[in-house]
């Protein structure tokens, strides 16, 4: 045996395995977490498609109709549907792993996760029910 | 009873590296006799007494306690002494079994594992004080409660299997780590410590908390429910309180 890599006596000579670019894909638990990563890219398109809502409310009526009109489109509402169901994935999820990061202490005890979350998801019906308000409201 | 057929044998698929013979691992296979009251290490156990005395594995105490005998089953990292072949009999493919992911391997199933015993030293888990009480003043006392808020993180066997389940870990091995980070969290709970400043030093740098993305794997692989994921998110939230407090209230000091 001779050369750079041959085994020595005596000697360890470690095998590392690579990491393959598709890791995210070896498992579910992985994927999911890649999935809730790419929930931001969703987050960010929404927020632009807010100031630009705002932008057209600030510019008058000709603007706010035409931006309407892009978003009635087929293609924009499947857009948005998707965006939908990625933005409430990513808030399900964030919430449900609140606890986690929040241990609150109360005289000595541990307050239960159903309380941390579910004061997270009670936060968003009132926020949800205010803007229902909002809309529909006279 | 009841028609189904009770498998006799189970075959093992297990990872072989021998560097002096080969410079990358492939696979044997064996053919054990299955027991329901098997675990994967008795297979394992079978066939270095019986088929192949050469097969090179770690393990001690085989009942869950020693951390030695972490593997990859099936892709999963686990401890074969409280992995049941029974969980396996009813696919015909064969039990894989790999060294833990995300570590080097020396041979067949042992891995490199110094790496890990270098940053369980670098997050100094064990107790800081910034004075040492003499003996004649007493021990520190401790409240149930007190033990209550740390004790989760304290199950901790360094088996390493949060490791093996980690990809950060995987793509970025300078990564501090689950088991590590939960352990100098372990500390800074523990009403009789003084050292989460300085851990903090440490555990605030690039390689530490912040390189966390929380895939939250390694909570779910740990046998004995330490949720290191869950110990890195608070450290999180502590770190980001920590920071805002000394911009709010510089004078408070840390």
């Amino acid at each position: 045996m001779s050369g750079a890599g041959a085994y020595r006596e005596y000697h360890p000579k470690w095998y590392r395995r690579p990491v393959s670019t598709y890791w995210w894909l070896t498992r579910w638990p992985y994927l999911r977490f890649i999935l809730r990563e790419i929930t931001s890219v969703f987050v960010a398109f929404f927020v632009i498609l807010t100031l630009l809502q705002i932008q057209a409310l600030r510019q008058g009526e000709a603007a706010w109709t035409a931006l309407v009109e892009w978003l009635r489109q087929p293609l924009v509402v499947a857009a948005n549907l998707v965006t939908l169901s990625f933005l409430l994935f990513h808030t399900i999820t964030f919430f449900n792993l609140a606890p986690r990061a929040m241990v609150v202490r109360l005289g000595g005890r541990k307050l239960p996760d159903v309380l941390i979350a579910g004061s997270n998801y009670g936060a968003w019906l009132v926020a949800s029910g205010l803007v229902v308000w909002l809309v529909l409201g006279d | 009873m009841g028609g189904s057929t009770v498998p006799q044998t189970i075959t093992l698929e297990v990872a072989r590296y021998r560097p002096e013979q080969e410079s990358e691992p492939s696979f044997d296979r064996f053919e054990v006799p299955f027991r329901d009251d098997w675990v994967v290490l008795d297979a394992l156990n079978y066939i270095k007494d019986r088929q192949d005395g050469t097969l090179s594995y770690r393990w001690s105490c085989r009942m869950g306690v020693c951390g030695s005998c972490g593997m990859m089953v099936n892709g999963e990292p686990t401890l074969t002494c409280a992995t049941f072949l029974s969980q396996y009999a009813s696919s015909s493919a064969p039990v894989r079994v790999e060294p833990l992911s995300n570590f080097p391997v020396i041979r067949d199933l042992v891995i490199e594992m110094s790496d890990f015993m270098e940053k369980l030293k670098s997050v100094k888990a064990w107790i800081l004080r910034d004075r040492e009480k003499p003996v004649s003043e007493g021990e520190y006392l401790q409240t149930p409660e007190q033990l209550d808020g740390y004790k989760q993180y304290s199950m901790c066997i360094n088996c390493m299997l949060c490791y093996a389940a980690c990809p950060v870990y995987g793509l970025d091995p300078l990564f501090t780590g689950p088991a590590a980070i939960a352990l100098a969290q372990r500390y800074n709970m523990d009403s009789r410590d003084e050292g989460s400043g300085e851990r903090m030093d440490i555990l605030s740098r690039d390689d530490g908390i912040w390189a966390c993305t929380f895939v939250g794997e390694c909570s779910e692989v740990c046998p004995k429910n330490v949720d290191p994921a869950g110990a890195i998110q608070r450290y999180k939230l502590s770190a980001t309180l920590d920071w805002f407090g000394s911009i709010l209230a510089p004078w408070s000091g840390r």
